[in-house]
């Protein structure tokens, strides 16, 4: 009340009109609005960023999902299976027969362009291997008039798509200007056409030299399992050791220290699990390298902290009061704590256990020493042991083995296997929401 | 024991008798850390009677009332010297599981605070951890008994498996009454049970207490002495950790030994 007399404009309020602001009042709803401006214009950044970001990937990305590919009706009779089969070199037969089918094809379709073996092996690809893979895996295909969907190479894939201009190519034994004429013929009269890719999605990593076959199916497999790794261990460990160190161990320099280092533990840089894993999982206990079991121990050890964290927050949101309930009709410490906070605190577990997962499952670093990165994922494993012990990839490792690869086709690639790893992410964060509001409560 | 007429006015016509010794403190003293909250009080809580601990925030009433389940040994800085004893058995002896001792004495906090469960679960956690029901019969039972004890059966025999929580606030704090009394316990332990209620509320809550004297040993932490003097049979009044004055409900508000006591009634201190 003696502040009155010691402000310096007190006569100002006084008698003042209501419908006039004062400066005062002006300077303070100026700076609020400022702030509301500043708060705004952050968020437009953000999301202006954040459209810069999806734009730029999807735009790179997309291609990888489409493929252009020679439609070509074939039939192989029962006489030339003989023939090839019995052949030294059965590959080059099967070639022969394609070649002559294309070429008969072609000559239908109205071309009358020369072009020799070369020429298809250019625009096509060796394809006696795929053709013979083809009718082995079903003999019953033989004598059976078949469209084949053969994918073109890498370079005429990137020229349809616009990568490869006739201006920046130079003729050389991979393509030269009169391929693209043929390219832009087949093109016209529909015998090129442009598909959506199942085998980017299904397909295994292929070697350096053939990135249109390369596919992310097997290290989404890998990082399915390192996944299971992560999940099965880290969640009951996580939620135990924070239960224990929230509700039943004594506060003391002990306690103190251990909450510290999982604090720190958190904010370790991932690398440094990776070179752990290498010391111990792999140096130490000879468990076998570039295995998804390995790297779901590693980054076991990398979401544990986090898990640790927010599951500690979430106990700790649970109002004391329900903690008195329990206790106050007799309940035991563990019954109050496994009855009732619990339940109540699993929200934000399961967001925290999920919020973990997502980011262990971008996790590249760490795979770096243990082997899953420049492993060529040739394979699926063949059963679900093999699916933990097998060398595998895992899907952030792949998108890098792909991008330092040299082919230019690779990088789309890569790009496209960004795509798929945000797909799943944006996927356990839904999940996650979901999660939360099922098992929301209020109290 | 006779017939006490707990609507009158306190100074008239109040009449107590006295029971047999319920609960009995001596010399307890109780530090949090460094803070002496209970200093050396003794008191001797009677059976089938309500107690009620008046005194100004911060004055230990409820922290003395937290002792006798001991629900102060789930904070750690607290330590507690003397003896309290119920039935003669004193309850920080070393053989007694708190556990055990609060399934004799229950407690009703002062924010109604019913687990976030059906209104039937609310009553039956107690009675089924305790193992006290064979079969769901006999568990039905047992919360229906409970819930007329707490006088909120009438109002929820329709919905015993809507969640608690959806109930109003008094009918939250009549449940969680309902839910003290399911275990049976001996010794009803209530801290500021009205302080989040309104009159009408607390005067059901105020009624309620009343019956449960019938069964019970109630003792009730109350910041209102009109409370006191509606509910009580004996008044203690705590002052920054001392216990001033004990004794008849009657005698504490019409003529208190204590200048502390005359103080506080008269709205000098608090």
């Amino acid at each position: 009340m003696t502040d009155a007399s010691t402000n310096s404009a007190p006569a100002a309020r006084k008698g003042a009109s209501l419908h006039r602001t004062d400066p005062r009042t002006r300077r303070r709803n100026g700076a609020e609005r400022r702030f509301r401006l500043y708060g705004a214009a952050a968020i437009s950044m953000g999301l202006l960023f954040l459209c810069v970001l999806a734009v730029s990937i999807i735009r790179s990305g997309a291609p990888a999902f489409t493929h252009a590919v020679v439609e070509v009706e074939f039939t192989l009779s029962e006489a030339q299976f003989e023939e090839a089969e019995s052949q030294l070199l059965k590959t080059a037969v099967y070639e022969r027969y394609f070649n002559a089918a294309l070429t008969a094809q072609l000559r239908d379709a109205g071309f009358d362009v020369a072009f020799d073996e070369n020429t298809i092996r250019r625009i096509i690809g060796k394809t006696g291997g795929t053709i013979r893979s083809y009718y082995r895996a079903d003999p019953d295909r033989v004598g059976e008039s078949v469209t084949l969907d053969l994918p073109v190479s890498s370079r005429v894939n990137g020229y349809i798509k616009g990568r490869v201009t006739r201006e920046n190519l130079l003729d050389s034994r991979f393509l030269t200007q009169a391929d693209l004429d043929l390219v832009d013929a087949m093109r016209d009269r529909g015998l090129i056409e442009t598909k959506f890719n199942w085998g980017f999605l299904t397909g295994k990593d292929s070697g350096v030299d053939n990135p249109g076959g390369a596919g992310i199916g097997a290290s989404v497999v890998g990082s399915f399992f390192m996944m299971l790794v992560v999940l099965v261990l880290s969640l009951p460990i996580g939620v135990a050791a924070s239960i224990y160190l929230e509700e039943f161990a004594p506060r003391n320099w002990f306690t103190d220290m251990i909450e510290v280092n999982i604090s720190n533990l958190a904010a370790v840089p991932s690398i440094v699990f990776g070179i752990l894993g290498l010391a111990v999982f792999i140096q130490f206990m000879h468990l076998p390298q570039s295995a998804p079991l390995v790297g779901g121990l590693v980054l076991t050890l990398m979401t544990l902290p986090t898990i640790i964290i927010s599951t500690r927050a979430s106990l700790k949101a649970v109002p004391p009061s329900i903690r008195d309930a329990a206790l106050g009709v007799g309940a035991s410490k563990m019954q109050s704590v496994f009855h009732h906070v619990l339940p109540l605190a699993m929200p934000g577990i399961l967001t925290g256990t999920i919020i973990g997962l997502a980011q262990a499952l971008g996790e590249t670093a760490p795979l770096l020493l243990i082997g899953m990165v420049g492993f060529v994922a040739r394979q699926y494993p063949d059963g679900v042991v093999d699916g933990f012990l097998d060398p595998n990839s895992a899907m952030p490792a792949q998108i890098y083995t792909w991008a330092s690869r040299a082919d230019p086709a690779f990088y789309e690639k890569a790009w496209g296997g960004i795509i798929v790893l945000l797909v799943f992410l944006l996927a356990m964060n839904i999940v996650a929401i979901i999660l939360r509001r099922r098992f929301e409560r209020r109290w | 024991m006779k017939v006490i007429d707990m609507y009158d006015a306190p100074h008239t016509g109040r009449t107590v008798t006295s029971n047999d010794i319920k609960i009995s403190a001596r010399n307890v003293n109780v530090f949090y850390g460094d803070n002496h909250a209970i200093k050396d009080v003794s008191v001797d809580i009677e059976d089938k009677m309500v107690t009620a601990f008046i005194g100004p925030s911060g004055c230990g009433k409820s922290t003395f009332l937290r002792c006798l389940n001991r629900m102060n040994d789930t904070i750690e800085s607290s330590r507690i010297e003397g003896t309290i004893c119920i039935d003669d058995e004193d309850i920080y002896d070393r053989r007694v599981d708190p556990v055990q001792l609060r399934a004799k004495v229950g407690m009703v906090f002062q924010k109604p605070n019913p687990f976030p469960k059906s209104i039937y679960d609310n009553v039956a956690y107690g009675p089924k951890i305790h193992g006290m029901a064979r079969n769901k019969a006999e568990l039905d039972e047992i919360v229906e008994k409970a819930l007329r004890r707490g006088a909120i059966w009438d109002e929820v025999k329709d919905r015993l498996h809507a969640p608690g929580t959806g109930l109003s606030g008094g009918q939250q704090q009549r449940l969680c009454i309902a839910r003290a009394v399911a275990t049976e316990p001996e010794v009803l332990l209530m801290d500021e049970p009205c302080s989040a209620l309104d009159p009408i509320a607390t005067a059901q809550v105020e009624e309620l207490i009343d019956e449960l004297r019938q069964d019970y040993s109630v003792v009730i932490v109350t910041h209102s002495m009109q409370q006191a003097a509606r509910v009580s049979q004996k008044t203690a009044f705590f002052h920054l950790g001392n216990l001033v004055e004990y004794g008849e409900t009657g005698k504490i508000f019409t003529n208190p030994e204590d200048s502390r006591t005359e103080a506080y009634i008269t709205g000098r201190i608090g």
